[in-house]
Formats: structure tokens, sequence, C-alpha cells
């Protein structure tokens, strides 16, 4: 996509919507960038679904506006609207075969007979379904029946193309290749694509930039790695990745950092950044693959000692849980890539865990 | 080891049996009475073969069926059956289909309550309730006389023992039995389907058209029969309600049978009836079963 149309293309100005006492969206403003392919990440219950219903136009905001490529949408009807969606159930109709659901819609714009066969034609093409045109839904796998659906939101070329949880359905081999699958088809039509999802590894495979959401908020904004390397508060980093947070109060201002006493492993921490006072309280979020483990003391600023508790293979990589005198527990990932150096690792072995500050993230909220 | 396909053959006989011995065996004594002529005595009709003779003979006649085709009364009221039916059961569909559309898109809580109201009426003797309609519907009843002291007419409408009549009481006796599989069909509906009509620009009326009563035919079938069926062979309806020009089938039946004491024309009206009602039947199987497949 081009970096070029930089212009917001859909725009949401403290958009709110209640349903009973409950505050499903709370002021959320945000904004997409024109062939942007842009994921809303969240946990169930966040408000996600619920911003994506009001961009389709199924509810009507209580307060704020929604922009589209500039115009307010209020009032347009969902059949009205340049957007098509994706459904989570695919909500595909039985009764029509898979070449009928995808002409669903051009059937609705009263095109030609012709037009609206070639066009579901390339859609099909598009995902692959050509030869099971006829097929209805029931006759269709899983994996057929979502590229049916998505073939059907992309056969009226919407200027936004919402994706429900698009791969929610799918079991676990199929949803890697479908989440390259939608990339590329993304990439090939040019549309931007607005993905709800609540799976964090979903969302970051496929979105160039992506919101996360909780409680109705819109916590932080920005591209998978921003995101990732540098969370704006404790919630972002404990839901995306896994994370270790040490909390603590800040004692020391330094060159390479702030220094944090850190109560729970009664010891100190640096961590790089600044900007905050001395005595507030703050977190240390570190990514458990930016901890060196090693059988010998660390010559890093950070280093604790504690004790191998388990160790689990994840086959690309091993996830180990080293208790500290504390008790507390520190998560390390260690890619297995066989290196001789380190120390053979069991339950019950004495290590040494050590980062740089830089491998931290100073969270104030 | 013995005892469990016997067992098994048990379970699968008893609704043949069932079967067998209540709609079967009656309908072979009808047909057979239909076949029969006419006497005085008890019973009142021929026996079908002829012992009194050296060797048994034959003695069944087509003489019933042939009045059935050649008196005009008969078909007549056939014609008028199915159209007092066809036109009950139309009635029906537009009056019962937003109906139980309404009661399938309310609130959970409310669908139960609404559901009652419509079954409601069950609950009293059919047969008061079409009095009731003779107290609402009289030159003096009712409604006539709220029309007439409102001052919307002058002198009482002609509301009872006419066609008008008639159609009231059918659909009224009706309507439930198109409301109930409506609903059935409708409140399995998945509502997605018509977010996701809307969503590729189907206005509420075309995703209506397209999606929903597709989705929803075989609740209109299986409604529509239930209506129609027994509307066809309706006696009690067009005897309390209809006038003295209203001609229904099950009317001429009751009349063959209890004033005529013609045993065998009555059967042979019953059997007719039950070939005509046959027909719609084995067509709405058809396109259903096509509709499944």
């Amino acid at each position: 996509m081009s970096e070029a149309a930089a212009q917001p293309f859909v725009r949401l100005e403290g958009v709110a919507k209640r349903f009973g006492a409950t505050a499903a969206v709370d002021d959320v403003s945000l904004s997409i960038e024109r062939g942007a392919f842009f994921a809303l990440l969240g946990p169930s219950g966040c408000g996600k679904t619920t911003l994506l219903r009001m961009l389709a136009g199924f509810e009507v905001p209580d307060r704020g506006r929604i922009l589209i490529d500039g115009a307010d949408v209020a009032g347009v009807p969902p059949y009205a609207r340049p957007t098509n969606m994706m459904f989570q159930s695919y909500a595909l109709f039985p009764h029509m075969s898979a070449a009928e659901n995808v002409g669903f819609g051009l059937r609705q714009e009263r095109l030609p007979r012709a037009a609206i066969d070639a066009r579901v034609a390339a859609m099909l093409d598009l995902v692959q379904l050509r030869h099971l045109a006829q097929r209805r839904p029931h006759q269709l796998s899983g994996g057929e029946r979502q590229r049916v659906a998505l073939a059907r939101a992309l056969a009226k070329e919407p200027k936004l193309l919402l994706l429900d949880e698009p791969l929610a359905a799918l079991d676990r081999k199929l949803r890697e290749e479908t989440r390259l699958e939608l990339v590329r088809i993304q990439h090939r039509v040019g549309i931007t694509f607005l993905v709800v999802t609540h799976d964090q590894e979903e969302a970051m495979g496929m979105a160039s930039r992506m919101a996360v959401m909780s409680k109705g908020h819109v916590v932080q904004v920005g591209t998978p790695a921003d995101i990732y390397e540098r969370p704006s508060c404790r919630f972002v980093a404990d839901f995306i990745g896994g994370v270790n947070l040490f909390e603590g109060r800040v004692v020391e201002t330094r060159a390479d950092g702030v220094a944090i006493d850190c109560a729970e492993l009664d010891q100190r921490l640096v961590v790089a950044g600044g900007g905050v006072a001395i005595g507030s309280t703050v977190a240390i979020a570190v990514r458990p693959e930016r901890i060196e483990l090693s059988a010998a003391p660390s010559a890093l600023p950070n280093r604790l000692a504690g004790r191998v508790a388990d160790i689990s293979y994840r086959g690309e990589a091993s996830s180990v849980n080293v208790a500290l005198a504390t008790g507390r527990l520190v998560r390390v990932t260690l890619p297995n890539v066989g290196r001789t150096d380190e120390p053979r690792l069991a339950p019950g072995i004495a290590v040494w865990l050590g980062w740089a500050p830089e491998a931290g993230v100073l969270l104030t909220s | 080891m013995m005892g469990r396909p016997w067992g098994r053959g048990a379970v699968i006989a008893a609704p043949y049996l069932w079967l067998g011995l209540f709609a079967l065996l009656p309908l072979a004594i009808v047909l057979k009475i239909s076949f029969a002529e006419s006497v005085l005595g008890i019973p009142p009709y021929t026996p079908l073969i002829d012992t009194g003779g050296d060797t048994p003979e034959w003695a069944g006649t087509l003489e019933s069926y042939r009045r059935l085709i050649s008196d005009s009364l008969y078909w007549r009221a056939y014609l008028s059956s199915i159209g007092y039916a066809a036109g009950t059961t139309a009635i029906c569909l537009l009056l019962g289909y937003p109906m139980a559309y309404a009661i399938a898109r309310a609130p959970k809580a409310w669908r139960v309550t609404l559901l009652m109201m419509v079954i409601l009426p069950f609950w009293t003797s059919f047969l008061l309730r079409v009095y009731a309609w003779i107290g609402l519907l009289k030159g003096n009843g009712f409604i006539n006389n709220a029309l007439v002291s409102l001052g919307l007419v002058s002198e009482p409408l002609p509301l009872l023992n006419n066609s008008f009549s008639v159609y009231v009481g059918l659909v009224y006796g009706y309507l439930p039995f198109m409301v109930l599989p409506l609903y059935a069909q409708l409140e399995r509906l998945d509502w997605t389907l018509l977010e996701a009509a809307a969503d590729l620009g189907a206005r509420p009326w075309r995703a209506f058209l397209s999606v929903t009563l597709p989705l929803s035919w075989p609740g209109v079938a299986a409604g529509s029969l239930l209506v129609f069926i027994p509307a066809v062979g309706e006696f009690v309806i067009p005897e309390l309600l209809g006038g003295p020009d209203t001609l229904m089938i099950g009317k001429v039946l009751w009349d063959e049978f209890f004033e005529n004491h013609d045993w065998p024309a009555a059967s042979a009206v019953a059997v007719a009836m039950l070939a005509l009602l046959a027909l719609p039947m084995a067509l709405m199987r058809r396109s259903l079963s096509e509709e499944s497949a």
C-alpha cells in the first residue's frame, strides 16, 4: 500500500455507545489511513465488535461522529454504506450456492447479468473457489465457507472492508495460511481492511497498524512493532505477548535511564527512559526473550539470581520459569538454536538472569 | 441376544399397528361402503359380495361415484370448499406471517406470553367460540349495535349467514395453525443473515423477499397445509355461520349421512375429498423435499 495516501480515510470522533448501564464504546477517537490493514485488538467485551458494527451501520452511536472517506455516515442505513462486512459466523445464505452468495450484493445493484457473472467468477478466482461455485454453504468446509464470505464481502468493492474475527472459526494450521492469504488479497485489491480480533498473534501477523482496546477505550495505536516494543501501559504490555512486570518506586535518575527500587525483588532495577518524578510508582516491562540466562552472574546492570522452576518446550523455543529467592517467578524464553555454552537446564538448577536497561520498558500507567 | 431384535421389531411395529388400526382400517371401511348401494335397513347399505346365489358374486357398484360426477351439487360444493379453503389459507398467511414474525423477533421473555395468547382460544370449546361469533355478528349483535349507536351505519349490516361470516369463522379458527409452524420456522432463523443482506445493499423489503421468505418456506408450506386441509372439510363453521347458499363439502357430507341416510353417497363424497386433498399435499411435499435437497 502507498504511504503517500496518509490522510485519514476513516475517522472516529468521540464515538460512544452504551447498552443499558454498560458503556460498550466510550469516547473513542481513531484515524485509519487509506489502504491500511488495520486491526482492532482487545479482549472480549472491550467494545471492538460494537465499534465495527457502528461502522457497518448496525448500531447507532450515542455520541460522536463517524466519517468514511470524508463523509459523515450518521443516518446512513447499512444498505447504503460504502462498507461491507465479513461476519464472524460468515452469515452465508444457506439457500444459495457459493456463486449466488458472492453475487448477492451485485444483484442488489441490478447490474446486468453478464457483469454480475464476470465479477462473481473473478471473486471466486481470487479466493480459489471457482470449482466449488455451485455448492451450497453446508457442502463446503469451514475454510471454504470463510473464503466464500470474503469473496462476497469483496464483490461490491467496498471502500472499507470490515472483518469480524475472520479466522476465529478455523483450526490452527488453516488460520495461519488464511492469515497470509488475507494479507495477499488485501494487497491485491487495495481496499482498506479493518479487522477485529482478540488474538494478538493474528493481529500482529496481518495488520499494518493496530489499535488496542480495553473497556470501551482505545489504549494504544501504532504499528505491531511499536505496540510490542513500546507498550504504553501495563494492560497493553500484558495483553500483547508475554511480559514480566516489575513494580517499584523511582529512586534515581541516571545517564542510562532511571533506577527503580523494586520491593518485590528486594533490589534495584535500571530501565531506559525518563520523564518520571523521583518517588513515583512505575512498572518495568521486560519481554521474556530479552532476558539472558546464564550459569555465572551476568555483567548486565539488571541481574537476578534464581532457580529454574519449570521448563516448557515449545519447539522453536523453550519457556523457562525462574523462581527468585522472594518466590517471584520470572519468565524467560530461550530460542532452541542448540547453543553449547548454555547451562544444561533442569528444574532446581541455580541460574542468573540479566538484561540491559534498554530491554525494559518504563510504564507509568 | 434373541430378545433384542424382537424388541426392536415390536417398537417399530407399534406405530404401524396404530396407523393400521385407526387410520387405514376406518378408511378401508369407508372405501368399502362407497362401493355399496343404499338400502333401508341395518346397516343401510348392501354387502359388496353377494352370497345369495350358488357362488359368491361381486355386488359392488360405482353408482355413488357416478352421482358425484353427474350431479352438479357435488362438484360445485367441492369447488366452493376449495375456494373457501384457499381464501382462508391466503388470509391466514397474510395475517399470520406478520404475527409469527413479530413473536419471533420479540424479546425472549415476551415470546412465551405472546405464544400463549395465540394458543389461549384452544382452552375453550371450539363450538362455543363459533357461537360467540354469532353473537358478535348477528343483526342486533355486538358489532352492529355498536356501529348503529355510533351512527356509522343507519341500519345493521348483513354480517352473519353469508360468505363473509364463513370467512371470519374459518380465519379465526385456523389462524393459530398458521402462526405456530411459521413461528417455529422464523424463530430458528439466523438474524445475522438479514444483517448480511442489509450490509450487501438489500433494502429491508428486498432482504425479506430474498432471505427471510425463502428460508421460512417450510413454515409457510406446513402452515398452509394445516389450514387448507381441515378448512376444505370444515362443517361446523359453514353450518353455524353460513347462510342457505353457503355450499361446502363438509355440509354436503353431513346431509348425505344424517338427512338422507345415504351412507354409500356420503362415503363416496369422503373418499373423493381425500383423493382431492392428497394431491396438494403430495405437491407440497415434493417442493419441500426439493427445497431441502
